[in-house]
């Protein structure tokens, strides 16, 4: 089954939650996604809200529950793994979240938050204080920022730390979760560009989930479309993004408007004629 | 409980960062927490050194003294049995604080653990520890001291560790119910994911959240346990023979004929120490709650300082006034905390004309939603507008009655909100909450309301108007309630609707739909809107004409023409260079090697 130069493979895996009540039916979130990361690759994963585009991640990272299928790294199943193999399997995945200002503990200063992942894989402390250094460096954060607490950053800034967390034990697969969308336009694009220089030095691959399309096909080599809790559509960024097969992946396309007038009067154009609400 | 003033110098002397600082300058700025921590320091140093302070042992009586008036050596005087008050007072506060911090101890190294592991955990831990917990939670406190008492004999300590147990509870639950929200936070799941053990993460993570609120409620619960305490002895449950402000009461109230005075000094002890621990404990639960909003909102006022941004860059304004909207020289200042104000709009102008549509573009603190609540006067506490002019259909609006603003508010102007779904009531149904405006604004008939709101729901083309009529939010999507509020903000046919972020929490084929829908409505009614957004594909789609807001200023304004396809100014070109639409899509992924090459 095992596809070629395939780092992250997600076969056929669903997942259901809620099955807590008594005489309650489980609810399924996915039926049935399959999905594949190369080395030093990016997969883009497009969706809206309820899609099932974050269980993707957190069922990748451990963080929900697998009721089928399977999820290969590197060849091996990571699905429903012990917490001890878990937590060994976090050298080589890591994990940037959407929202800058809960993903950061607002208590625990920027350089111990940094240097936790790295103790908690055996580092001394000097060690670890050097790398924390670097990665500091490597987001273009300033030094003084260690002792500083996450309130004092700014959201493009403690999106920075939050990549530098992720990057800290140079894993092989970085999860980004809607990474850049609660960010400002131009802040958004620099932490764009940080990601694709970090790509090109160190061959990291990434699964970048997003609502966006733009900025999916800005940061994708293929792009996977999700609806319900089923992949639609999956290709190249150019193919999916020019020249969709799948209806819903037109009308996502379609209704992202853009910051040209006359190509958006277009574009709606084609919304209207292709997907016109039928009011009443 | 001890002196918490050391403390704090020592940390700004070990790390030199804001926080310890403020926090302790806050504290010191709450005079009455202050001196509730000097008269508890004072309390636990006189505990401590009872042996040394007390002149005379506490339990050494000379019958001949019973009732002795103060004299030089025995400061106030002698109880009943002639033993010397000052030093029983002085062992009593020895006695009680012990007591108390037994309890305390009892409490916290039972409620704590368990508070964390259930909240932590959950499962059959959370079920069957809470179970435990209601239960104890439903025992009457004195009831089951009295019977404690009478199993387990007259000891103190004992009945103290009985207490301890009684009020752990209150920590078991504080900490779970904490703990709770704090497992579901992103940080948390962050740690599980950086390969963190659960209790580094619950020890590090989760203990460091719980932590104000602990020392918060130590400081009550020792209040409560002295206070507990104090009544046991005084129905004279102790022994008697260890001197406690609670034994000392029982005693002077039954000489109380012969020598009042003898209530008054443990009285005051008691009264004393326990008024100073909830004093501290509500001196510190607003230090250690406000923490990190002061300094958040500072920041954000820094950044919207003009410092960056010419002045001269501003659009002058045009000499003719907007018809439907018009905006002068407005500046809105918020007032700071020392009293201080800082001005985050600088002074600018806006028209709109009838029918027009004009977006309001800016990022996050550029000052355009404070604009958008100038014109409805509904800024946020502590805001102002310091100087300028807004006219609606002519008609002064700042410095307007309350009554007044209400009034145009409800018929003129209309607002449509960023969050739909945090603007609905979720304990009424839908039609409730459109219909009570307008029986209320309009006086109509229930009937009447009803039969206007099916009409407005039709209006913003929900597909079944009665079945939303009858829902309540929780039952309708994202969309369907932003659909619902700019049906509320039509009921009163508006001129002039003023939407702020109307599109940002929702998806994007939603928005499409949102986004029709008010142009249908601008065409059919020739309504005005002031949309405000930080997305530039809305402005393209949507508006006639924009204004580009940076820092508290209108930086360019022109017709989205203008603005978008020959943008003047750097900063909004620095906007549409950010935006990702015209940009290639990325080529296809080749093996490594040859993509570092190429």
């Amino acid at each position: 089954m095992t596809r070629e130069n395939s780092l992250l493979e997600v076969n056929d895996v669903r997942v259901a939650f809620g099955s807590k009540g008594f005489r309650k039916s489980p609810n399924e979130v996915l039926h049935g996604v399959s999905l594949d990361v190369r080395e030093g690759e990016t997969m883009g994963l497009v969706g809206e809200s309820g899609s099932g585009k974050t269980t993707i991640g957190r069922a990748i990272l451990g963080l929900a529950p697998v009721s089928g299928g399977e999820i290969l790294f590197q060849g091996k199943r990571i699905d429903n793994l012990s917490a001890r193999h878990r937590r060994s399997l976090s050298r080589d995945i890591q994990v940037v979240f959407q929202d800058p200002y809960t993903s950061l503990n607002p208590a625990i200063s920027i350089g111990d938050t940094l240097s936790e992942p790295l103790l908690a894989q055996g580092y001394t402390s000097r060690d670890a204080r050097r790398r924390v250094g670097q990665l500091l460096d490597r987001v273009s954060l300033p030094a003084d920022a260690l002792e500083r607490l996450p309130r004092e950053f700014s959201g493009g800034q403690r999106q920075r730390v939050a990549i530098a967390r992720a990057l800290a034990i140079s894993p092989k697969l970085i999860v980004c979760d809607e990474a850049v969308s609660a960010l400002d336009l131009t802040t958004q694009r620099t932490v764009l560009e940080l990601l694709l220089e970090i790509q090109e030095q160190t061959g990291v691959s990434y699964l970048f989930i997003s609502h966006d399309l733009a900025v999916v096909r800005y940061m994708s080599h293929r792009i996977s479309v999700i609806y319900r809790g089923d992949i639609v559509e999956t290709g190249t960024a150019r193919g999916v993004t020019d020249n969709p097969q799948n209806p819903y992946t037109r009308k996502l396309l379609l209704s992202a408007p853009i910051a040209q007038p006359a190509e958006q009067a277009a574009r709606r154009a084609a919304y209207e004629r292709e997907f016109a609400s039928t009011p009443r | 409980m001890s002196d918490p003033i050391p403390d704090s110098t020592a940390a700004i002397a070990l790390a030199p960062t804001a926080r310890p600082v403020t926090a302790f300058r806050r504290f010191l700025s709450k005079p009455l927490a202050v001196a509730a921590a000097i008269v508890l320091a004072l309390v636990v140093l006189v505990a401590i050194f009872a042996p040394l302070l007390a002149p005379f042992d506490p339990g050494a009586s000379s019958l001949k003294d019973a009732f002795g008036p103060a004299d030089g050596t025995h400061l106030l005087g002698f109880d009943s049995a002639g033993r010397d008050v000052f030093s029983r007072l002085i062992w009593g506060a020895q006695n009680t604080m012990s007591g108390a911090g037994i309890a305390l101890i009892v409490a916290l190294v039972l409620g704590i653990p368990t508070g964390l592991i259930a909240g932590y955990y959950g499962r059959w831990f959370d079920s069957a520890s809470s179970w435990i917990v209601n239960l104890v939670m439903s025992l009457p406190a004195m009831v089951v001291l009295l019977a404690s008492r009478a199993i387990l004999g007259p000891t103190v300590w004992v009945l103290m560790i009985v207490m301890g147990v009684l009020v752990a509870p209150s920590f078991f639950r504080l900490v779970r119910g904490i703990v709770g929200n704090v497992r579901n936070e992103l940080y948390v799941d962050a740690a599980r994911v950086s390969g963190l053990r659960d209790w580094r993460i619950i020890g590090r993570h989760v203990f460091i959240v719980v932590r104000a609120p602990i020392i918060i409620q130590v400081a009550l619960v020792a209040g409560v346990a002295i206070g507990l305490q104090a009544g046991l002895e005084f129905l004279g449950i102790s022994s008697g023979d260890t001197p406690t402000w609670g034994a000392m009461l029982n005693e002077a109230f039954q000489n109380i004929q012969r020598a009042p005075l003898l209530l008054l000094w443990p009285g005051l002890a008691l009264g004393l120490t326990s008024a100073s621990l909830v004093l501290l404990a509500s001196g510190l639960s607003d230090v250690l709650g406000e923490r990190g909003a002061p300094a958040a909102r500072r920041r954000k006022n820094k950044n919207a300082a003009p410092a960056d941004v010419v002045p001269s860059t501003s659009v002058p304004a045009p000499e003719t006034r907007g018809a439907l909207l018009s905006i002068r020289d407005l500046a809105v200042s918020y007032e700071l905390a020392d009293g201080s104000d800082r001005e985050v709009v600088h002074g600018i102008n806006l028209d709109i004309e009838p029918g027009e549509i004009l977006g309001l573009v800016g990022e996050s603190g550029s000052g355009k939603s404070q604009t958008a609540f100038s014109i409805l006067g509904i800024l946020p506490e502590g805001g102002s507008v310091s100087r300028g002019s807004v006219t609606i259909q002519g008609t002064e609006v700042i410095g307007l009655a309350e009554k007044k603003h209400r009034e145009l508010r409800g018929t003129v102007v209309a607002y449509v909100p960023q969050e739909p779904m945090s603007n609905l009531d979720p304990s009424f149904t839908i039609g409730d909450q459109l219909a009570e405006p307008l029986r209320v604004r309009l006086g109509l008939s229930k009937q009447a309301a009803k039969a206007r709101v099916l009409e407005l729901l039709q209006m913003v083309e929900i597909a079944d108007p009665a079945r939303t009529f009858a829902a309540y939010p929780h039952e309708i999507s994202g969309g369907m309630a932003q659909r619902v509020l700019i049906a509320g903000a039509m009921s009163c046919d508006p001129d002039l609707l003023v939407a702020d972020e109307p599109t940002t929490a929702l998806d994007v084929t939603v928005q499409a739909e949102v986004l029709s829908l008010l142009r249908r409505l601008r065409a059919d009614r020739g309504i005005g809107v002031l949309i405000v957004t930080h997305n530039l594909g809305v402005v393209a789609d949507l508006c006639d004409r924009v204004a580009v807001m940076q820092q508290g200023r209108i930086v360019e304004q022109g017709t989205t023409e203008q603005i978008l396809v020959t943008p003047e100014h750097p900063y909004t070109r620095q906007l549409l260079g950010a935006a990702l639409d015209g940009v290639d899509a990325r080529p296809e992924w080749q093996p490594r090697s040859t993509e570092v090459s190429a």
